[in-house]
């Protein structure tokens, strides 16, 4: 089963329902032995950094989250719950977070609208079974003021451009994360819901 | 690169569509589920439920809508519509809406921006703004756009302009601006209110009011430097589809999303 965690950032409802919409069967979990049972873990998220790593320590998520990981059970953060992979980030001061993927996490620059609101194009950067059949180029609904900044080239899987390029799909083996909302990007968004249900 | 957005709004009363008869042969005509699958179908970026319900129950019958529409459409969409307290906010947010769009409840108690945003994200906080254009005997000092609200019929005395950047200070992720003068003339949007209010802005702001065919939305999303371009009845009564403006706006190199078939099977 795939688990959904449910740590006090945002809305978990449509990105169940999106699972279920593709046929997979999904739950949201709030408990520590519950991320430790799935099979498949999902981290979404919307909010700030800091509070999110503080929701994720104090429920005692932190260590379940590295070990799915590391057990190398599929993993999947959206928005947020890919900034939250990376080491660190500056949003409103210095905060840590799960330390999965090398780099940092930065404010768009001056100049843009922020957040970026809308729908955005990926161009894909290597082949992995999440984005098997979603085309180079697709369109997918972004809702941030942040950015990932990959220490590898090799974990960048996806770019999108927004006065600058940055990486908007991050990961490598099998623990991914997106910054777009696959759950509210129509049948590309669902197509890498379903990949990542059956196929990563 | 960032596409612009093309938007329809649905009316809806008690749960049902109450404009729109492009399905009349249909027994679906009122379901606005039915037509928020066809317009997603047909490529639209994101969807807008008007709720005009105003019985006791409002706001039962808006969350019922809003996990409805979060169960069988997937892209984002906001509810607007007698948005008054943090509790209909958060009816709307937690039921599966990106958005909750607010507008004479932020005049009278400007604080449920700051409080929605606080709770929810600047980004699940639409400032919606009817604005007036005003002729040049009648100018307030210099306001050039008043507010009005209650659907245009209680004048703020307020510049449209201030309360743009006020409701942004306060908050809110996106603005939408309806021109009071443009809605339902088709006679194009308020290019030039949008222009001023995005310009003074840094969010996204939505075009609304006015739009009687592709042509308006090319103007106002270049001249107009809208970010989105919202309309009703050129939609509802199927005078154009969203794939003839996509087609329209791309010929003249306005970003679109563009359709792309991929196997969900």
């Amino acid at each position: 089963m795939i688990a959904i965690v449910n740590y006090g950032m945002g809305n978990l409802r449509s990105v169940q329902k999106a699972f279920e919409h593709v046929g997979a069967k999904a739950f949201i979990v709030d408990r520590p032995e519950d991320i430790d049972a799935a099979e498949r873990v999902v981290l979404p998220g919307v909010g700030a950094f800091g509070d999110a790593m503080n929701n994720l320590k104090t429920a005692g998520l932190i260590a379940p989250i590295v070990r799915a990981i590391s057990e190398g059970r599929p993993f999947l953060g959206i928005c947020l719950g890919l900034q939250l992979m990376f080491a660190e980030s500056e949003e409103m001061g210095q905060y840590r977070g799960l330390d999965i993927l090398p780099g940092k996490v930065k404010r768009f620059p001056e100049g843009q609208r922020v957040p970026q609101i809308g729908w955005n194009e990926v161009r894909i950067q290597r082949d992995t079974s999440l984005l098997d059949g979603v085309p180079d180029g697709s369109y997918f609904y972004f809702v941030h003021s942040f950015f990932v900044v990959s220490e590898r080239d090799e974990d960048v899987v996806g770019v999108t451009d927004y006065g600058i390029d940055y990486a908007s799909i991050a990961g490598n083996d099998r623990a991914f994360g997106v910054q777009f909302h696959p759950e509210k990007s129509q049948d590309a968004g669902l197509k890498i819901l379903k990949n990542f249900a059956e196929k990563v | 690169m960032l596409a612009r957005r093309i938007i329809p709004c649905l009316d809806v009363k008690n749960g049902r569509n109450v404009r729109g008869v492009r399905f009349s042969a249909d027994k679906d005509a009122g379901d606005p589920i039915a037509l928020a699958r066809r317009y997603d179908a047909e490529g639209a970026d994101e969807l807008v439920f008007y709720d005009i319900t105003a019985s006791a129950e409002k706001r039962d019958i808006v969350g019922k809508l809003v996990r409805r529409v979060s169960e069988e459409v997937f892209i984002p969409f906001t509810v607007g519509g007698g948005v008054r307290t943090y509790q209909d906010i958060r009816t709307i947010i937690e039921g599966g809406a990106e958005k909750a769009s607010i507008n004479s409840a932020a005049v009278h108690t400007p604080e449920i921006i700051t409080q929605g945003a606080e709770s929810f994200g600047s980004q699940a906080i639409v400032g919606s703004i009817d604005a007036i254009r005003r002729s040049d005997l009648d100018q307030i000092e210099d306001v050039r756009w008043e507010v009005v609200i209650n659907g245009g019929r209680t004048y703020t005395g307020r510049d449209a302009l201030e309360w743009a950047e006020e409701l942004v200070d306060r908050g809110a992720g996106e603005l939408v601006l309806n021109s009071i003068d443009a809605d339902g003339t088709k006679d194009g949007y308020d290019i030039e209110l949008n222009r001023m209010v995005a310009e003074r802005v840094d969010v996204p702001i939505v075009a609304s009011g006015g739009a009687g065919g592709p042509e308006d939305m090319y103007a106002v999303l270049s001249k107009g430097k809208a970010s989105a371009a919202l309309a009703a009845s050129i939609f509802h009564y199927n005078q154009y589809s969203i794939a003839e403006v996509k087609t329209y706006l791309a010929e003249r190199g306005v970003p679109v999303r563009p359709k792309i078939e991929i196997d969900l099977t």
